[in-house]
């Protein structure tokens, strides 16, 4: 058994507490626990992170990456989901 | 966004397909797709995985991705050559991290290239066969210690200059390595420098010792910017595609005006007799460089072509049985009834089954 039998799993790290998990990239292992292990090795050599996670590849589904996809549309003709769509008179404070 | 770059690309990627899927809008045309990409690379965006890309760009990448992993990892074995020999225990902790740097920018890079749908597999066979490339400066040998600060200084001062561009490389999971090898690689360029500067105000024979390094790196450092713009027949392309940001001669003379003050400040001299300071240009004018050297090395008749490879495979080789004792230990542990493993008894039995859910678990 070689190396391309072995599963991608993409690496997520938190970097500090407080802040979410980031992608930092992928690797091939054989299972779970090697995988994070190797991704501790690869990814936070230099104590990038103080969290890591490991999903297989296969495992995530994506949305197409066309940005102009119909996917995303609903929420384009939707300015007055944003504050600035609003009038304020001018003067009034705090609002 | 990781939800973009991820895997379904692996097998997007490699079909070349265009982005059709279920729920998808009627087809766009060649011609539509290949004028969004030429918008998204105009306007300085980031092609990411699964975007559409034109063949030749994604080849291009593959191609050139794949020398650079091959490269880092070829380029473990000169430096690795000295760790044994390092002069202290403190030398010898630095040599070895910066080995194990190289290593690790080997692997971003390979998972950069297999965002393209190359195969990591395929990628060590052709390597291991000849059929892909690393770069030419690793045949060289290193002949003494002084040799491990001149790779550090000059090679890897060569490799800074290059990489530091290729932040802002039109493809975004190369972009994204570059930035992390970047960070990781000005530690390897300032140990290299400190390194000659300990030599260079030693005895005379470890000044001497300096020097030789230094007159043996310099003029192959300035060969791994590429052949001369005249020269070069992918570097139009790669520029208007934008994975290239400056030309080879430009990045060679900025490189030249690093280094000939840098030099000085170590109390070395280049061994280029022609180095003289142009006010008109405001850069230095330096000598011929060796071509016919260069083309040699690149045909494999370079000092060390044939002995990296060897070793190159025979470590593949040997390390066999690792990967096989991985997938073995993998393949019980699989087996096995559920059992938190030694690493993570601190969390919840069962919490393992799942990696994400261990994490999360892990997290609080």
């Amino acid at each position: 058994m070689t190396g391309t039998d072995w599963p991608l799993w993409e690496v997520f790290v938190r970097s500090r507490r407080g802040l979410s998990h980031t992608h930092a990239g992928s690797l091939h292992a054989p299972d779970a626990h090697m995988a994070l292990r190797n991704a501790r090795d690869l990814f936070t050599r230099r104590s990038e992170g103080v969290s890591l996670w490991v999903v297989p590849a296969g495992e995530i589904t994506a949305s197409s990456p066309d940005e102009k996809d119909p996917f995303f549309e609903p929420a384009g003709d939707k300015p007055y989901r944003h504050p600035t769509f609003y009038e304020v008179p001018e003067g009034v404070q705090n609002l | 966004m990781a939800s973009a770059t991820s895997p379904p690309r692996e097998r997007e990627a490699g079909s070349g397909a265009g982005p059709a899927r279920a729920g998808a809008p009627p087809e766009k045309s060649e011609q539509e797709f290949q004028a969004d990409f030429d918008a998204a690379v105009a306007a300085d965006e980031r092609i990411e995985p699964r975007d559409w890309m034109p063949d030749a760009y994604r080849a291009t990448l593959v191609r050139q991705i794949a020398q650079h992993a091959h490269s880092e990892i070829i380029g473990m074995q000169p430096e690795a050559n000295w760790i044994t020999r390092a002069p202290s225990l403190r030398r010898k902790a630095i040599l070895m991290a910066k080995v194990q740097d190289e290593a690790g920018h080997g692997l971003y890079l390979y998972g950069a290239a297999e965002t393209l749908g190359a195969d990591r597999e395929e990628l060590l066979d052709k390597l291991h066969s000849g059929r892909q490339k690393y770069s030419s400066i690793f045949n060289y040998p290193t002949l003494t210690w002084a040799d491990v600060g001149a790779i550090g200084w000059l090679v890897d001062g060569a490799a800074i200059t290059n990489q530091v561009p290729l932040c802002r490389c039109s493809y975004g999971p190369y972009a994204r390595a570059m930035v992390r090898v970047c960070k990781e690689e000005s530690f390897h360029q300032r140990q290299g420098y400190e390194l000659l500067l300990a030599l260079s105000r030693g005895t005379p024979a470890q000044r001497a010792m300096a020097q030789d390094a230094v007159d043996r790196w310099w003029w192959p450092s300035l060969m791994m910017f590429g052949p001369p713009d005249e020269a070069s027949s992918h570097s139009a392309r790669s520029m208007a595609w934008k994975i290239k940001r400056h030309s080879n001669d430009e990045l060679r003379q900025r490189f030249v005006d690093i280094c000939v003050p840098q030099a000085e400040s170590l109390g070395l001299t280049l061994p280029d007799p022609e180095l003289t300071w142009n006010a008109e240009r405001g850069h230095w004018d330096f000598g011929p460089i060796d071509w016919q050297e260069f083309q040699e090395i690149l045909k494999g008749n370079g000092p060390c072509n044939a002995q990296r490879l060897e070793q190159r495979r025979r470590a593949h080789d040997d390390g066999a049985w690792v990967r096989e004792a991985a997938a073995a230990h993998a393949a019980k542990q699989r087996s096995r009834p559920v059992e938190p493993p030694a690493h993570q008894e601190r969390q919840p039995a069962g919490a393992h089954t799942a990696a994400p859910r261990a994490a999360r678990s892990g997290d609080r």
